[in-house]
């Protein structure tokens, strides 16, 4: 499998931030990356984090990550070693904390209802493209101010190298 | 931006100290909606367009328990000061009193920042939840703007000020650079009209609304609220409806400032900054915002409040709405009366009038909004009224809203609640299930033992 394939997870419509990262540790569990990674998903999919493989996708239905503000509901998935959640909508706090995380998150209706769980995809970042299949889905390219943060792999090195 | 900046800079200082404000925003560009001259000014533009990526200045940065967790990220900046300590504003709320030492510690971390960093707008454990707090403190009002690391921070918009909840590495970075990126969202109009039949409370009006237009119906949008159906809606039960449009993906939610919100912003103001009530009041009234009449909105709905019915929530999602007389007989364990959404006098007068006399079955948890609703709730008699009935009474803070403690469930448990979120796990428990309801419903189900409305009550 090339750097650039990626294999797919997949889930439904409104998974939401309770389940992607519970409540009960958001004080207790914040910037362990083993620890964030252990728990992600716990209330949904208790395979995900044992299986998860550096490099794979989540794709997903409507309003992924919609509820609470928290950031380890990003977090846990890029320490688990995920490139991207690819959905076909997300929840807006969710989606600004996986620009401000460097996690990709990808708006992509089209593709979610054609790919099954196992299989793999392409991430096409220069032209905006997933490829499935021999098959090209586009996504929106994000706005030039807003990719720097991501490419930066985050609004905290975005600022640490814009400060130097 | 020249000299409109340094006016917005002086403007965003006053939440600390006054600033007069003499120059006129009456010039905008274009006609606007209410959200979107908010963004234009705290940008230092006069105009803003939907879709549009703009960099703003927030007057107020809200975070609570998470501060410690915020500030070791803001430690890994090279910043090291933060810009505006004025504009920070911190509560302890969401685990309070701790209730273990991981979360003792926790607070101690927060405690040491705000020293370290002499934030001045410090809210102690036991004062209460975070956006309860800052309208009763007079931080927040119209014209102004909030950016929060809580997904409820839609609620100021009951101010009429613009405020959207961000994650913790924004506030980080705003902490250390005082700006952030924003999108201007379209804006969602829903016009109110006639008055609420007796027995609805804005909560059923709100439950219906997440209903009818979806958990996603207003994903990255504003929603601003306008007719003449907003006379009837008392101050208590406009934040419900602004609190809870964080349930329909809203990034902002927005009411006009009106006498009612006048008048209540001047009595608060006059109890907890009576030195400077006067002159913070002419600084809202010199800041409020209002749309334009000829201004562009992506949907237009209208509701006729006397047509809105007691509904309810049902797991595992908000959206999962039903009318409360068709939900069917479901027995209660535990009833929560709190959070930011229905933790306020309103409500909880709601429940003691429904309690008064009577004898729970199922358990009653109330947890005030804040120490000032507590406070008034006991001296109106409705602490004792809920005590009397069997009703247990919390420290004012989150309680068991995003389960970390003090009520959360066992598994199998069915839980009838004032708060915003059902979500799987959302008390603590995957196995639980939790309605939501308007307070005096969650009252009157404790009483049944199962879920009923108070007028259904032999
Ligand atoms: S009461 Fe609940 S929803 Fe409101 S701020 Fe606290 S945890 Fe969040």
């Amino acid at each position: 499998m090339s750097a650039n394939s990626h294999r797919i997870w997949k889930y439904g419509d409104d998974v939401n931030t309770d389940v992607i990262f519970p409540g009960k540790y958001t004080y207790t569990v914040s910037h362990d990356p083993a620890e964030l990674a252990r728990h992600a998903l716990e209330d949904l999919d208790p395979q995900f984090a044992a299986n998860v493989r550096p490099g794979d996708v989540i794709v997903a239905g409507r309003n992924w990550g919609n509820g609470s503000s928290r950031e380890q509901a990003v977090t846990c998935l890029a320490h688990a070693g995920l490139r991207a959640v690819i959905a076909s909508s997300f929840a807006r706090i969710y989606y600004r904390n996986a620009i401000n995380n460097g996690l990709l998150a990808i708006p992509c209706p089209e593709i979610v209802s054609v790919v099954s769980a196992g299989d793999v995809l392409e991430i096409d970042m220069e032209n905006a493209t997933l490829i499935w299949d021999g098959r090209e889905f586009g996504f929106p390219p994000l706005p030039a101010q807003v990719r720097d943060i991501l490419d930066a792999n985050g609004i905290i090195p975005y600022l640490q190298a814009k400060h130097l | 931006m020249g000299s409109v900046l340094a006016i917005s800079q002086d403007r965003l200082k006053s939440t600390g100290t006054e600033t007069k404000r003499d120059t006129a925003y009456g010039s905008f560009a274009m006609a606007m909606t209410a959200t979107e001259k908010l963004l234009a000014r705290a940008s230092g533009s006069s105009a803003a367009k939907p879709g549009e990526v703009l960099v703003i200045e927030p007057d107020v940065i809200l975070s609570h328990d998470n501060t410690a967790a915020i500030a070791q990220l803001f430690e890994q900046l090279p910043h090291r000061r933060v810009k505006y300590p004025e504009r920070l504003a911190i509560t302890l709320d969401h685990a309070v009193p701790p209730p273990n030492p991981g979360h003792a510690r926790n607070h101690q971390a927060v405690r040491r920042f705000v020293r370290e960093h002499g934030i001045g707008n410090f809210y102690e454990v036991g004062r209460g939840i975070c956006h309860q707090v800052l309208c009763e403190e007079g931080l927040v009002g119209p014209g102004l703007t909030l950016l929060g690391a809580d997904s409820h921070s839609t609620h100021f918009g009951w101010l009429g000020a613009f405020s959207a909840g961000i994650g913790r590495s924004e506030v980080a970075a705003l902490w250390a650079t005082g700006e952030l990126w924003l999108r201007v969202p379209e804006t969602i109009r829903i016009r109110l009209s006639g008055e609420l039949k007796t027995g609805v409370t804005s909560k059923d009006l709100t439950i219906h609304l997440i209903g009818q237009l979806s958990s996603e119906g207003a994903s990255y949008k504003a929603v601003e609220f306008d007719g003449g159906g907003l006379n009837s809606l008392t101050p208590d039960s406009r934040a419900v409806l602004t609190n809870m449009m964080a349930e329909m993906g809203a990034k902002n939610a927005w009411i006009a400032p009106d006498g009612v919100t006048w008048a209540w912003l001047e009595n608060i103001m006059r109890r907890t900054r009576a030195h400077d009530c006067r002159e913070r009041l002419a600084y809202f009234r010199d800041n409020a915002l209002y749309p334009d009449t000829d201004a562009d909105y992506a949907e237009d709905h209208h509701i006729r409040l006397g047509c809105i019915e007691p509904v309810i929530s049902c797991p595992q999602s908000v959206d999962n709405v039903l009318p409360l007389s068709e939900v069917g007989e479901i027995p209660v364990d535990l009833g929560f009366i709190g959070t930011c959404t229905n933790g306020r006098l309103e409500d909880i007068a709601a429940a003691a009038e429904v309690l008064r006399g009577r004898k729970i079955r199922a358990r009653l948890l109330v947890i005030p909004a804040s120490s000032m609703v507590l406070r008034d709730a006991s001296a109106a008699g409705y602490i004792a009224a809920l005590i009397d009935a069997g009703a247990t009474v919390g420290t004012p803070g989150c309680g068991p809203c995003m389960g970390v403690h003090m009520g959360v469930l066992a598994p199998g448990e069915v839980c009838v609640s004032s708060a915003n979120r059902n979500f799987r796990g959302r008390m603590g428990e995957p196995e639980a299930r939790i309605y939501l309801a308007n307070p005096a419903v969650v009252a009157a189900s404790c009483v049944a033992g199962h879920i009923i409305h108070p007028a259904d009550l032999l």
